[in-house]
């Protein structure tokens, strides 16, 4: 098909004249040439702009917009047992499919023996999974989460329940500031994709309007979608 | 797909007839309209992001053919392929030559308005490969059998009780026997025989709202997790794509993200805004296992540097379909083709021609109401306006308006006649009203007195009592 590539292309740069090209790599090099939002092009919402305990009620809030729902815990050790309480207050089974993510593995979930949990990508049969975040967005309560190696996808969107643990260190104010930390990763990690396979931002539980305009929870994705935000003790 | 596009008066009667179709588009401005002016006003940025998002486009109108070879690069880098098609016939026997690379029998579907202009479901079927609709407004238009009839609510000319005929139909072979009326029933009988289909299926396919040029990724956005689930569960997955929807970076993409969800649905943010980038990395635990992105140009590349490449900033959030005083009384159908409403009535000239869709241009009042809510700013009524100048330069549409605006013409050329005559005219319209102020009928006005009364003139023309109020001024200061 690459006939057909050529037709594209070659149509388009004439309609853009042929003096264009050398002009438009420039063009496309300046803008593309500093990574990250530029003031004029890209506003950046003053109210995300915040730090500190603000941008965690700020972040609690939006969740709440978004129709999910939200528990505070003082520290790790204090989490194993929100989530059973949650759960066993909704009638929800004790078990649950959690991501492989270290970063899961200093909450002590042994601790809380009532709560069994496997740790691996989402089956059809799990009713709740839980998941750590890349990081969450404070402007409209959105959660970024990076598929890899420990952080299957399926997780954000097969079990009915979908319990988020995010750290009040992973809490930022905007999109724009994710993905610098996202760009930031990949610097660390050296070489490699810049973008994993997915980026998925979540905004709330699955819901569709598409009959009789009434919006109802739960179409295709998860019905509820809980965070647990923990305070790790590090700045926001 | 055959375009009815040309018995757009026909058809637009028939919507306005249409009695369930008039019960189901009542109330759009509540959630909608609305919705959209309650989140806006949420964000003081909004008209800032608004010029943002039209500088973005434009400068990647400028650049395009650089900017798509980068996308392709990138797609590459990451492992996925790029197919470049011209004509919907091509990309459809792109499509089946990936299903057949893996022998797919089923293939799930995101919600994807390109997916609609190849007509992909009927030649998938044709050729013993089973396509399923996932979105539940799609869906429910599959088993009907029809086509969307708005760009993001496939399904909002259904009433409840056509979906319940429907599921009730079409789900007795999975021993659903009863018929459900309840909304949140009907959501569950879905989500229950779809979710084994996800699970089957051999390749998704999705749509793509853009395409980052700097990471070579696609983006979806839904409420409902469907093109997730599509996505992330089949061995292939699928990205059908047109070539204006490159964004330059993932900020370029959050700005016009913004201000599509809250345009679109008046969210503050959708529910699921998701990345692709490539296939499954080898260390990864699910995903598919290969990634092709499918480009198809169908008449858009030449609409570049010329009287409509401004139509080619849309990012298909839908407003000006909403606001339209137009689409909310016929609906989408009455359209003929794959994209109805204002921004339909715009790109539709230029995809399947002027010829066949000379009336759509007229589908408008000229409000104005679609260029006030345009995210992107789109001069809409300017480019309705010069589809009828080309309509009418190319002497398409009736002799009976042809002559109209000809005479019409003839006049307005020659402001003493002009005004001549619609003195004349307005005391003849006076008489004929019998002093009652209104006509039940005139003569050439059909159309209007068809279905209201037409105010019958009760003066003198505008002109002749402006220059009557100025001699007065005149002699009264003397």
């Amino acid at each position: 098909m690459s006939g057909e590539r050529e037709q594209i292309l070659g149509r388009i740069r004439g309609k853009l004249g042929k003096d264009n090209r050398a002009k438009s790599e420039k063009a496309v090099a300046d803008w593309m040439a500093e990574p990250g939002a530029k003031p004029e092009i890209n506003p950046i919402p003053a109210r995300g702009q915040l730090l500190g305990q603000p941008l965690v009620d700020l972040m609690q809030e939006m969740l709440l917009v978004a129709a999910a729902t939200v528990d505070v815990v003082d520290d790790l050790k204090d989490v194993p047992a929100a989530v059973s309480g949650w759960l066993a207050e909704h009638n929800l089974p004790a078990e649950a499919v959690m991501s492989p993510d270290p970063r899961l593995d200093d909450i002590p979930w042994d601790e809380q023996s009532m709560l069994t949990l496997r740790r691996d990508r989402a089956q059809t049969t799990d009713a709740v999974s839980i998941t750590s975040v890349f990081s969450a967005i404070a402007e409209t309560g959105t959660l970024m989460l990076a598929s890899g190696a420990d952080t299957p996808t399926t997780l954000n969107f097969l079990p009915d329940t979908h319990i988020a643990i995010v750290r009040k260190s992973e809490i930022v104010g905007t999109y724009e500031e994710a993905w610098a930390e996202l760009r930031q990763r990949q610097q660390k990690e050296g070489d490699g994709n810049f973008m994993p396979r997915n980026v998925n931002l979540v905004t709330g539980p699955s819901r569709s309007g598409d009959i009789d305009k009434t919006l109802f929870m739960g179409a295709h994705g998860p019905r509820q979608l809980h965070i647990v935000i923990v305070d790790d003790g590090e700045k926001t | 797909m055959k375009p009815e596009t040309r018995t757009f008066k026909e058809n637009a009667r028939k919507a306005l007839a249409d009695t369930d179709l008039q019960s189901a588009l009542k109330g759009m401005e509540g959630g909608f309209v609305m919705g959209r002016l309650a989140t806006i006003d949420k964000l003081p940025e909004f008209n800032d992001m608004r010029d943002g998002a039209v500088r973005i486009k434009n400068h990647v109108l400028e650049n395009l053919d650089v900017y798509l070879e980068t996308f392709e690069a990138n797609v590459i880098k990451n492992g996925g392929e790029v197919h470049w098609c011209q004509s919907p016939e091509q990309a459809r026997q792109k499509v089946l030559e990936l299903c057949r690379s893996i022998d797919a029998k089923t293939v799930t579907k995101g919600k994807s308005m390109i997916g609609e202009e190849m007509d992909l479901n009927h030649f998938l079927e044709d050729h013993s490969v089973e396509p399923i609709e996932t979105d539940l407004g799609e869906y429910i238009i599959q088993l009907a059998d029809e086509r969307p009839s708005h760009i993001i609510a496939p399904a909002i000319h259904k009433t409840k009780a056509q979906v319940s005929d429907l599921f009730h139909e079409h789900h007795k072979k999975y021993g659903k026997t009863k018929r459900l009326e309840d909304p949140r029933e009907l959501l569950e009988e879905a989500r229950e025989i779809l979710r084994p289909k996800y699970v089957k299926a051999d390749v998704g396919i999705t749509g793509a709202n853009f395409m980052i040029a700097e990471t070579g990724s696609t983006v979806i956005v839904t409420n409902e997790g469907n093109g997730d689930l599509t996505q992330t569960l089949a061995k292939m997955h699928i990205v059908l794509a047109t070539p204006e929807k490159i964004a330059p970076t993932l900020e370029d993409a959050s700005t016009m993200l913004r201000i599509l969800a809250r345009s679109a649905t008046g969210q503050e943010y959708s529910v699921y805004t998701t990345f692709s980038s490539g296939a499954r990395r080898p260390e990864d635990l699910d995903g598919p296992s290969s990634y092709h992105v499918i480009i198809l140009d169908n008449g858009r590349s030449n609409m570049v540097g010329g009287d409509f490449e401004e139509m080619l900033r849309c990012i298909k959030c839908g407003a000006c379909l909403m606001h339209c005083p137009v689409w909310t009384n016929i609906g989408g159908h009455a359209y003929g083709w794959v994209y109805p409403g204002p921004m339909g009535s715009v790109l539709t000239p230029n995809l399947i021609g002027l010829e066949d869709a000379c009336h759509l241009p007229n589908a408008s009042t000229f409000c104005g109401r679609c260029q006030e809510v345009c995210p992107e700013r789109i001069p809409l009524p300017r480019m309705l306006r010069k589809h009828r100048e080309n309509a009418y330069s190319a002497k398409m549409g009736s002799p009976v308006e042809r002559t109209g605006l000809a005479v019409w013409s003839f006049f307005v050329r020659r402001p003493k006649l002009y005004r001549l005559a619609t003195g004349l005219a307005m005391k003849a319209l006076k008489m004929l009203s019998g002093g009652k102020g209104k006509l039940r009928s005139a003569p050439l006005a059909k159309g209007w007195t068809g279905a209201r009364d037409l105010p019958a003139p009760e003066g003198k023309t505008f002109m002749a009592q402006y220059r009557e109020q100025a001699r007065r001024r005149a002699g009264g200061r003397s």
